[in-house]
């Protein structure tokens, strides 16, 4: 796609593609296979979503009891399946993979708060569907039951974890010090729960991932919710695989991007010397004081 | 490891009794805190002695956040955390100590908010023995969840910040049983009601616990 578009439009300047290829470390960029992974997964969360909806408006019959507020029956249980066990439960074994010695990699750093961004927007979904949903069922848009309460807790605990991500810090130190939340907020999941279901309960019980496994809703309706599941499940990993994409990108410009910066602001440099903007350096400026405010560039050939 | 964490406790303990900042500033905000509350609940001594007991934990969880980052501050002038390190301390010991000597701190706020919340709110305390338990299995886990986060954004400037949007969703078993089992102790309820939050409060301490005397020594080396 057009990720490699900067580093590659300030190396197509015949003058200064040597100056720009000594300091600049390339972006990583995504193989042919990962992308057409990635895609194909995306237009089956997409198709898997419209089925899903298509299925849940029009096919399906009204219930008995809630009539047509049993639609949701078809988003919400896959978001919050999504949300409560896939997207965290990944997260805190990419966290504890990421402390163990061993496996220690900056890929489950990343894998981790891949899942935990995508996470906080599907526990976002999944309240935001239960209270429409409450609002009808229970007379009220929330209500203070157990597992409203814990999934408000465990979204509470991982934005946390994302604010903390975003203090800046080399990457392995802000791997180790977000692998360390994650793991303290993940032991808390269980005290949590059982300090709110003894504090209260409402919500009624699972409808699918009841002890036993037993489905409590059968035909078009139980195809239709198995679907959800599935269109919500491929809506994550295609999120997760772009956003960890982003990471590594992101990562990249964290390490590179001063020198690619610089080697831009060369190159113009060598291009035209009187037309350099002074706005391109203004974020790297304090760090480079030898910068002439004038424009002139700083040769590179002193570094080699 | 004890002969350290003993040694850390009467180092924190020392500075404290000399500096006097948990006396003269966590303390009194505690007061203002039961204060504030009195003022948001209204005159009503029957509405005030009700919540009582969730007052008295949140205010407790407010003084833990400020005795925490005092804690630290302690630390992160003048190199004393890297000194602490070089020192040859045990990270268990370390994180035992610093852990006791915020729970020391708690443990006298705490008697003074009991007072408070029974002189200003009217509670009627009916089983004093649930009331000791619970404050002080409440402080442990308390402390060793500050110590741990604290040790965590000791490095950070934005910690003032991070360190409660960290730690108070963290501690909310403990302000759940904490309430309840001032409730069962106030209210005149029976102590059984209480006894299954005390043994949350008993795992929680000693999940925490546990995960800072195996971990404190890598979470140092993180900051």
């Amino acid at each position: 796609m057009t990720d490699l578009a900067p580093a590659a439009g300030a190396s197509a300047h015949p003058t200064d593609a040597p100056v720009t290829n000594t300091g600049v470390t390339p972006p990583p960029v995504q193989s042919a296979r990962a992308r057409t992974t990635e895609r194909v997964i995306g237009v089956l969360a997409l198709a898997g979503t419209a089925v899903t909806v298509w299925l849940g408006m029009w096919v399906t019959p009204p219930d008995k009891d809630q009539g047509d507020l049993v639609r949701l029956v078809y988003v919400h249980p896959g978001v919050a399946w999504v949300a409560l066990y896939l997207a965290f439960g990944m997260a805190a074994v990419s966290s504890v993979l990421y402390l163990w010695p061993r496996t220690r990699s900056l890929f489950w750093d990343r894998l981790a708060a891949a899942c935990v961004e995508v996470g906080v927007v599907f526990n976002v979904c999944t309240l935001v569907s239960g209270a429409i949903w409450g609002k009808p069922t229970w007379g009220v848009w929330w209500a203070w039951d157990a597992r409203l309460t814990l999934t408000a807790v465990l979204l509470v605990l991982f934005l946390g974890y994302l604010a903390l991500r975003r203090v800046p810090a080399e990457p392995e130190v802000r791997a180790r010090r977000s692998a360390f939340v994650a793991l303290f907020a993940v032991l808390d999941v269980p005290l949590v729960h059982f300090s709110v279901n003894w504090w209260n309960t409402l919500h009624q019980g699972a409808t699918v991932l009841n002890p036993g496994l037993t489905l409590k809703i059968h035909g078009s309706m139980a195809w239709t919710l198995l679907l959800g599941f599935v269109a919500m499940t491929l809506a994550f990993v295609w999120m997760l695989l772009v956003r960890y994409r982003i990471g590594l990108l992101e990562d990249w410009l964290d390490a590179n991007e001063l020198d690619a910066a610089l080697a831009e602001r060369q190159s113009e440099g060598i291009g035209s010397p009187a037309g350099a903007d002074p706005g391109a350096d203004a974020p790297t400026g304090a760090a480079r004081p030898d910068a002439t405010p004038d424009g002139t560039p700083v040769e590179p050939a002193g570094v080699v | 490891m004890w002969r350290d964490a003993a040694l850390v406790v009467g180092k924190d303990l020392r500075i404290e009794a000399r500096s006097r900042v948990g006396l003269s500033q966590v303390a009194p905000f505690g007061i203002v805190a039961l204060a504030l509350f009195a003022f948001a609940l209204g005159p009503d001594r029957a509405i005030m002695a009700k919540g009582a007991p969730g007052l008295f934990w949140v205010a407790v969880l407010f003084c833990t956040v400020l005795a925490v980052q005092r804690s630290v501050s302690v630390e992160s002038a003048d190199g004393a955390r890297d000194g602490l390190r070089l020192s040859g301390i045990d990270p268990a010991g370390l994180f035992l100590g610093k852990s006791a000597a915020v729970a020391v701190q708690l443990v006298v706020l705490e008697a003074l908010l009991t007072v408070g919340v029974v002189v200003l709110y009217g509670a009627r305390i009916e089983v004093p023995w649930l009331i000791v338990v619970s404050c002080a299995l409440g402080t442990v886990g308390l402390a060793a969840t500050g110590t741990l986060y604290g040790a965590l954004s000791s490095g950070l400037r934005v910690r003032e910040t991070l360190l409660p949007f960290l730690l108070l969703p963290i501690v909310a078993p403990v302000l759940l049983a904490g309430t309840r089992i001032f409730q069962a102790a106030m209210a005149g309820g029976t102590p059984s009601d209480g006894t299954q939050w005390l043994r949350l409060l008993v795992v929680f301490d000693a999940v925490y616990v546990a995960v800072g005397v195996l971990l404190f020594g890598p979470i140092l080396e993180t900051a």
